[in-house]
């Protein structure tokens, strides 16, 4: 029964999608339609919710009498995996991007800022995008067909997905994705109204701001699972499929910027239409290449060309239907601002190429081997070391201009008064690269290369905000830059220390035999077998020393899932905070030996503790804008 | 509590360890097992998604990795043992893609959105300089 509720509603949802885009866009002329896109656009949610339900409720009952779940689950799985199984496949993680889409519509109108026109054009868009993708999941991802007869037991779920870091990738990673459709809505909307006045900007900066917060964690949380299931201490492999999450936020972060000059002095502004487009896109691109199986990775559930034409199909009309819209309507919005040679809007431009060329690079660099396959019929791979030479060197370059950024001011800044206000996070920055080499063996000048940079943005960071005044006066925008900027310091100490630092240990250990390790010594207790609830595990018992005494024992596994007959790493990792000693159980040998990897990582934690702190800095950011949405407002405010 | 029970069982048990065995495989000079390691970063797992040679699990990995071994244990140069394993494979082993003829533009696409990009801003900047009003508090 719950099946045929969840068609039901998700066919409701579809022609609630089409009437949502069809009195959206009338809503530019007509205020009555208008309120029937809020309305259809509030009704959508409840339906694609009622559908998400179902699915989950089928899900955790374990009714393999639909063929999603009898696919994907299995009754001994523990019921978090049941839950989080309803999107750990391709018709159901399919449902929640549209779940996340109706709730991104049903937001944008419930704050219904930048006007009637505004928002009913917005809600047109966001109806098309809704109505498209709905389409594509009754006609090729439809997760309520039913099985008849069903059978006992269900095919079970990737172990690689049953993880608790796992789990809440997707629906993370959708809230960004997703979110950009929410700005893409706000700027195609902005090219149907002609809105010149930047509103649309303004509108839109929350949903840029939780889209950009949302996609730093997913992505720094995709690459917190690879580090500590792939068993050997990588953290980012330049995947097709994380590139595919990277570019979005690169561009993203770039819109940030440039629609900041946008709302403030109106500087750039078909600029950052452009790239309000571009983030979209890209999103829309990062769920082709992970969805279609173009690519093929842990990620790609399934493998149907026609999903791949369609998908490819959508892409190509909300792209090329935008850029369209765009060529036609933007040349009138052109107001021509103005700002001296030195000044932040010059900063935000500077830092809007530099995010250009390195989205190039994982643009480049992902796609090129799919042309090149096409065009010549070899195979290439792109590797690390590509982007070593070209994303590192740009993005290195723009994180030395950063800190100049903040302390310009608008229209006309004093790059003397920037250098002088600077000069401590100038002392820093040499006195790191010093230290570093006088201390960290062995001697890299990459590394303190590294950390100059590191130190340069995390004390310009700091100066900023101690120029500012007393800290309840600072507002929310500085406290966000300063966070941000300084995370990405954070992080490039982390993939510095790890990349140029670790040490790494691989010995077939037996029973009491021992291995050192960067001042550790490790003993292996034994190999025990451990029973989960729907795995066997191989636990290796590992007694860690230093300096003679014992400090910890850790219990790196090997797991082998009957059900799906595939099994996975467990590793153990034990972090001080500056560093991790991170132990991975290998192959059985011969007499009752184990292979066991060791590696010690310094400063890896700062990779992702980095992503946390610019994160924060993007929810300080999205404070103050909702601070000033919901505050009692004093002035009559222009609503239309 | 059952961590510092455990600990200490496994203090008693452990007295007298014995030394482990070297690494599975590794050359006995450890000057030729550096120069394995190095190269053994610079190819792709053919089977896996963006792992190298270094850090695949994968039994095709490992045979590769012996093979790598072998070939240098024969005395053959990085450069003998690349062009070895790229005519066997071709260049989908490498993880540095070749500069030549057909990838310039996987190599120079940055380059050049930053020069052009730059270009571009410069021009803006300059334009956008131009008209400010001659106005000191501005």
């Amino acid at each position: 029964m719950t099946a045929e509720i969840g068609q039901l509603a998700l066919c409701l949802a579809l022609a609630l999608a089409l009437v949502q885009s069809a009195s959206g866009l009338l809503g530019v002329r007509s205020r009555a339609a208008a309120s029937v896109a809020s309305g259809a656009a509030m009704g959508l949610f409840v339906f694609v919710a009622l559908a998400f339900g179902a699915l989950t409720y089928a899900f955790v009952t374990s009714d393999f009498s639909v063929l999603d779940v009898a696919n994907n689950s299995h009754t001994l799985k523990p019921l978090i995996y049941k839950i989080t199984g309803v999107w750990g496949n391709h018709e159901g993680s399919m449902l929640l991007w549209v779940l996340v889409l109706a709730v991104y519509s049903a937001a944008i109108a419930f704050l219904g800022r930048g006007g009637v026109k505004l928002t009913s054009a917005a809600l047109g868009v966001q109806g098309l995008l809704a109505f498209a993708f709905l389409l594509f999941i009754l006609f090729t991802s439809n997760p309520f067909l039913r099985l008849d007869p069903p059978p006992f037991e269900g095919a079970g779920l990737n172990p690689l997905l049953q993880d608790p870091g796992l789990a809440f990738h997707p629906p993370t990673l959708y809230t960004g994705y997703v979110g950009f459709s929410a700005t893409f809505s706000y700027a195609a909307a902005a090219l149907i109204t002609g809105d010149s006045d930047a509103g649309w900007a303004r509108a839109a900066r929350p949903f840029m701001l939780i889209a950009w917060i949302a996609l730093t964690l997913g992505i720094a949380g995709g690459s917190w699972w690879a580090y500590y299931t792939l068993g050997w201490g990588g953290f980012w492999f330049w995947d097709p499929v994380e590139n595919a999450s990277l570019m979005p936020w690169l561009i993203g972060t770039a819109l940030l910027h440039s629609a900041l000059a946008t709302e403030r002095t109106g500087a750039f502004r078909s600029w950052t239409l452009l790239l309000a487009i571009a983030a979209f896109s890209l999103s829309l691109i990062g769920t082709f290449l992970v969805r279609s199986g173009v690519l093929s990775s842990v990620h790609a559930f399934a493998n149907d060309p026609a999903r791949g034409v369609f998908i490819l199909g959508m892409i190509g009309a909300a792209v090329f239907g935008a850029l369209g819209l765009f060529a036609w309507r933007a040349p009138k919005l052109e107001g021509g601002a103005t700002f001296e040679a030195v000044s932040r809007e010059t900063a935000l431009l500077f830092n809007n190429v530099f995010l250009a060329a390195v989205t190039t690079a994982v643009f480049v660099g992902t796609l090129f081997p799919l042309f090149y396959r096409a065009l010549t019929g070899r195979d290439l791979s792109v590797g690390p070391p590509y982007y070593a030479l070209t994303f590192a060197p740009i993005f290195l370059g723009l994180l030395v201009l950063v800190p100049f950024g903040p302390r310009l001011a608008w229209r006309r800044g004093d790059l003397k008064e920037a250098v002088r206000a600077l000069m401590p996070a100038i002392g820093a920055a040499i006195i790191a690269p010093l230290i570093v080499l006088t201390f960290a063996a062995p001697r890299a000048l990459a590394g303190s290369g590294a950390f100059a940079i590191a130190a340069w943005l995390i004390a310009a960071s700091v100066i900023d905000l101690s120029k500012r005044g007393r800290w309840n006066v600072i507002p929310a925008s500085a406290f966000a830059a300063a966070l941000a900027h300084a995370g990405l310091g954070i992080t490039l100490m982390g993939i510095a220390g790890t990349t140029l630092w670790r040490s790494e240990a691989l010995q077939v250990l037996g029973p009491n035999e021992t291995m050192t390790i960067d001042g550790y010594t490790l003993r292996l207790h034994g190999v025990y077998r451990v029973d989960g609830p729907n795995y066997q595990a191989a636990r290796a018992l590992i007694e860690v020393r230093e300096n003679d005494r014992v400090i910890a024992t850790m219990a790196p596994e090997k797991r082998l899932y009957p059900a799906e007959q595939q099994d996975t790493t467990d590793t153990a990792i034990r972090s001080t905070g500056f560093s991790d000693l991170y132990v991975a159980l290998g192959d059985e040998r011969d007499g009752g030996k184990w292979v066991i990897r060791a590696y010690v990582n310094p400063l890896a934690p700062f990779i992702w503790a980095g992503a946390g702190v610019m994160a924060l800095g993007g929810l300080a950011g999205l404070w103050g804008r909702l601070r000033v949405m919901f505050a009692p407002r004093l002035a009559p405010q222009a609503a239309e | 509590m059952m961590r510092a029970i455990l600990a200490s069982l496994l203090l008693i048990v452990s007295l007298h360890a014995a030394s482990a065995a070297p690494a599975p495989g590794a050359l006995a000079d450890p000057a030729l097992e550096a120069r394995a390691q190095a190269l053994q970063k610079q190819f792709r797992c053919l089977v896996c998604q963006g792992e190298s040679l270094d850090e695949s699990n994968a039994p095709l990995a490992a045979d590769l990795r012996r093979l790598i071994r072998e070939h240098i244990a024969r005395g053959e140069t990085d450069a003998q043992i690349t062009n070895y394993l790229v005519a066997r494979y071709g260049d989908f082993i490498l993880m540095k893609p070749p500069f030549e003829e057909g990838t310039w533009i996987l190599w120079l696409a940055p380059f050049a959105v930053l020069l052009l990009g730059g270009g571009i801003a410069f021009v803006i900047v300059r334009r956008a300089s131009r008209r400010t009003p001659l106005n000191p508090t501005a």
